[in-house]
């Protein structure tokens, strides 16, 4: 593994709130085409870590590489510039808007003559070929047209256009709190396809998730997060449900850290 | 996708394969006619002022009879509504972002106050005269923005707090004087350049009319046709969603109200048309005015819905609704009267529309 650069090696991350240490001299590895779960208990501090990483809060000390690079995020927004998408739990869509309007929020095409680079007139025909293609790629084109507003969709058809605006933009790789909390048996399982589908397209996925079954499903290596700090990584494959939830609430010794 | 679940999976899941696939999908459902009309009326919430318009036309038009129907009443109705008209543009944008504006009035009045100050009084040139209103208006705005979003005060609030403030500075600015119309005209004539007419027979188009009707038109294609202005109903709609999405929503927000501050200073400029003098008393009520214009017009209290346009609907209902029952020889508090059942009924539409099921 040595000769691969790893997309993100995040070193020595702490932040501190008073006298509350969120994260605790923590490390974090993404490493190409993996799908990587994080796990803990709550409070454990899994959603600070990825937090400092795309830029939402910013570490007190430590140092975050991206492909090598150093990065130095004030905001989500300087990520996405870099290709780093988010799914956010809460989704992040715009329930009176259209499913096209809402995968382009904030990166918008013009059309390219007079009105668009001078009076910004969006050009709205590219923007809903981009968005049934991209649906339409990972399966999800069974919403009856895509200017249909977000509130009209199931929690499933949400997800999906949440997570599709994450792989059509997404370079580097997709960030997921938590996917299939709020959705049905069914509905999990598409979403799990899905997230296989962009895995296999080459972006690595961080999984943040609390339900160990569909962990240990998808994830190729799983990071456990404990008091603030990376206690340990397991290949899913070695190692039991009951084994992870021992590791992350401490009731058994973690194995050595470079376990996978 | 279901059909892929074969090869992997949670053992639970195995009998998904043959579960109804219908339940994710949409039945196209009959709908009860009410359910349908609550629907397209979703689809499209200014509908409701735009029937309501019509109704209270052909309606005073029987009531009130032939004078109702004169071009020359229809043009003054227009020419009445075209102040509040041009302020519930403005108000309408702040609304949208789910916020409320009671300044806008007096920002319209300080700004006239300022622009005959300065183009009257002072000799000032004219053309700079409103240029100054103008930043001024835009300042005005940029002061409710901040407050909301950097000291992260309620819109109703800030504002409420700017509209007793804005109506001190222009009771001081003016010595609570009014500019008389024979001095406007002997120093400052282009302050009046919206109480133009253009007389076609009977009719009197003021260009105060045009200029509301223009403002809604550019204010629409910018809200529809726009980055920015997806943005605003994003923020309206849900801001912290639209934040995560990648939007600066602060930013977005000061400029909306610097937006709608910059609106009421050329609505300032169309007021000393309209009046013929500059009042420090005048549009005292044009605050709440403007907000009843917004809400009959189908836009949203809780932001993130409805047509811009519709405030211009909303507008132009009041002022079908106050010419009619004027010529139908009801009684003003009657008039103020239906006004109030309007904007109740309205809201109490949205709020039904807002329920609908997907």
């Amino acid at each position: 593994m040595s000769g691969i650069t790893p997309v993100v090696k995040a070193t020595g991350i702490v932040k501190r709130y008073g006298h509350v240490t969120a994260i605790d001299n923590a490390d974090f590895e993404l490493m190409p085409g993996e799908i990587l779960a994080v796990i803990g208990d709550n409070g454990a501090g899994k959603s600070s870590i990825v937090k400092a990483i795309c830029g939402a809060i910013q570490p007190d000390a430590g140092e975050i590489l991206i492909e090598g690079k150093p990065v130095n995020f004030s905001s989500p927004i300087d990520s996405r510039a870099m290709g780093i998408e988010i799914v956010y739990q809460t989704l992040a869509l715009s329930p009176a808007l259209s499913i096209a309007d809402n995968m382009f929020t904030g990166r918008e095409i013009r059309r390219n003559d007079f009105f668009g680079k001078y009076l910004g007139l969006l050009d709205k025909k590219a923007m809903e070929k981009f968005a049934r293609e991209k649906l339409t790629e990972l399966g999800l084109m069974t919403v009856q047209s895509i200017n249909q507003t977000i509130e009209t969709l199931s929690g499933g058809q949400r997800q999906g256009v949440a997570v599709a605006r994450a792989a059509a933009f997404a370079t580097k790789f997709i960030i997921m709190d938590e996917p299939t909390a709020a959705l049905g048996v069914k509905e999990s399982r598409r979403v799990l396809e899905l997230i296989k589908d962009v895995r296999d397209r080459g972006i690595p996925i961080v999984l943040i998730s609390h339900n160990m079954p569909h962990v240990f499903e998808v994830a190729d290596r799983i990071h456990i997060h404990r008091l603030g700090k990376r206690l340990c990584v397991i290949d899913p494959k070695d190692y039991t449900m009951s084994d992870a939830v021992a590791f992350m609430t401490g009731a058994k010794e973690a194995p050595a850290l470079t376990a996978a | 996708m279901a059909e892929r679940s074969t090869a992997s999976g949670q053992e639970f899941e195995q009998t998904l394969n043959q579960s109804d696939t219908s339940v994710a999908d949409f039945a196209n459902k009959r709908r009860a006619p009410l359910q349908r009309v609550q629907h397209t009326l979703h689809a499209n919430p200014t509908l409701v002022p735009i029937i309501v318009l019509a109704v209270a036309i052909v309606a005073f038009g029987l009531i009130a009879g032939e004078r109702f129907f004169t071009p020359f009443n229809l043009t003054l109705i227009m020419q009445q509504v075209s102040i509040i008209g041009i302020l519930a543009a403005a108000q309408s944008l702040v609304i949208i972002t789910a916020g409320i504006d009671l300044s806008v009035a007096a920002i319209m009045v300080l700004i006239s106050v300022i622009m005959g100050n300065l183009g009257v009084s002072l000799g000032v040139p004219t053309v700079l005269a409103l240029l100054l209103g103008f930043v001024a208006g835009a300042a005005a705005g940029l002061l409710n923005g901040l407050l909301v979003t950097k000291i992260k005060l309620p819109p109703f609030i800030v504002t409420l707090g700017t509209w007793n403030i804005f109506f001190a500075l222009n009771l001081w600015l003016s010595g609570a004087q009014s500019i008389r119309s024979q001095d406007i005209d002997a120093n400052a004539s282009f302050l009046k350049f919206f109480g133009t007419n253009i007389i076609l027979g009977s009719a009197r188009l003021t260009y105060g009319s045009l200029l509301m009707i223009a403002i809604f038109l550019v204010l629409w294609y910018v809200l529809n046709k726009t980055a920015w202005g997806r943005h605003v109903y994003m923020i309206g709609d849900d801001k912290e969603a639209a934040e995560m999405a990648g939007i600066r929503t602060n930013r977005t927000l000061v400029q909306v109200y610097m937006v709608a501050g910059f609106i009421c200073a050329i609505a300032a400029w169309a007021s000393i048309g309209r009046v013929g003098a500059i009042s420090p008393q005048s549009f005292y009520e044009g605050n709440l005015s403007s907000i009843t214009a917004v809400v009959i017009g189908g836009i949203s209290l809780f932001g993130g819905r409805g047509s811009i346009l519709g405030a211009l609907f909303g507008a132009l209902i009041v002022g079908v609704f106050e010419s009619g029952l004027r010529l139908a020889g009801v009684d003003v508090l009657w008039q103020v009267f239906a006004t109030g059942w309007l904007i109740i009924i309205a809201v109490a539409i949205d709020q039904w529309i807002r329920k609908v099921s997907a």
